[in-house]
């Protein structure tokens, strides 16, 4: 088993990845986890109402419920997003991957909304991301100014929030992803979905949830086109580790 | 009750849809359309026979799922008003 995530932790963490009906990267993100990082991982189905003893939860891409009406409206109504807040509210690691990050800012974890993107074409190809913090759970790993090459698959990726409120996001350091040419150059031509400022991914206030449109659990072994997504998940694995020694109990 | 939400994208929001229809009709010689904004109606049927009690909870039920505040504003018309 490959385990370079693991390295250097004390013990190991037990994620849940939620599977929404239509759901389709729930797999990748559990044997990212498994695999790549050599975690606990298990899928939660979206009408759990309670939640096994969890250190980290990933809400994955898909097509939730169709993204019937927009896409994370209805999923966000999913029974188990009640508990999936609750969690997040206690200060636990909570990342939503491409349809998680639509989901997160519709049920208010993230600000925000996804819209359709610019082009009006779903896009499927790999894209550049600077880091722009190296302080926070899900970057620790990372470097400023770092340009990771991940990809993107999504009808609605063009990031919006109104101009004060952006202002308030950027100002509060909140955007740890943007679009960005291979030489780490923010620039509209490297924006691949009209995204306001490039924002690929933020994190909210208190810094525990993450949304990022990009896929890092598919580009977590060289051997699947680069490593680069798992320092993401593994600068999240060493918080955990470090912040809750001691694991959380098993649910009898 | 029928109950009708219109739900629009706020103006501030970029609407990539509108502005390709609005190209293709220039393109089939209709220049004198000069925007298009693209929207959803939404229709419903509704238990209930007091119309204020109807129109509150479709005002709830339209916050909450069928138009996100942040990028989209409903309108609410009960049986036609």
């Amino acid at each position: 088993m490959q385990s370079m995530g693991a390295e250097g932790i004390n013990r190991i963490t037990r994620w849940g990845v939620v599977v929404f009906p239509g759901s389709n990267c729930d797999h990748d993100a559990v044997i990212a986890l498994q695999q790549f990082c050599g975690q606990e991982a298990e899928e939660i189905w979206h009408c759990s109402e309670t939640l096994p003893e969890l250190d980290g939860i990933v809400l994955p891409g898909g097509f939730s419920y169709g993204d019937y009406l927009r896409s994370g409206a209805v999923a966000r109504f999913a029974p188990v997003m009640n508990e999936v807040v609750n969690f997040a509210e206690s200060g636990k690691v909570v990342m939503g991957i491409c349809n998680g990050f639509q989901i997160l800012t519709e049920c208010g974890l993230l600000p925000g909304a996804l819209g359709r993107n610019v082009g009006l074409r779903f896009i499927c190809r790999e894209v550049y991301l600077r880091v722009e913090r190296s302080d926070t759970i899900f970057t620790k790993q990372l470097e400023v100014g770092q340009v990771l090459k991940i990809p993107i698959a999504h009808n609605e990726g063009n990031y919006y929030l109104p101009p004060a409120e952006l202002e308030e996001l950027e100002a509060n350091g909140q955007v740890v992803f943007r679009y960005c040419d291979r030489m780490g150059r923010v620039t509209p031509e490297s924006n691949p979905n009209g995204a306001l400022n490039n924002i690929a991914g933020i994190i909210n206030r208190a810094g525990n949830v993450l949304g990022m449109m990009p896929h890092p659990e598919r580009r977590c072994d060289a051997l699947l086109g680069s490593p680069d997504g798992r320092g993401i998940f593994s600068s999240a694995i060493h918080h955990i580790t470090e912040n809750w020694p001691c694991p959380a109990a098993r649910r009898k | 009750m029928k109950v009708t939400v219109i739900v629009r994208l706020k103006p501030a929001i970029l609407d990539p849809q509108g502005k390709t229809i609005q190209h293709s009709l220039e393109q089939m010689g209709f220049s004198e359309v000069k925007d298009v904004r693209i929207g959803k109606i939404i229709e419903l049927n509704v238990e209930g026979e007091d119309e204020p009690t109807v129109r509150a909870r479709a005002e709830e039920f339209s916050h909450k799922l069928l138009a996100n505040p942040l990028m989209e504003s409903f309108e609410i018309a009960v049986d036609g008003r």
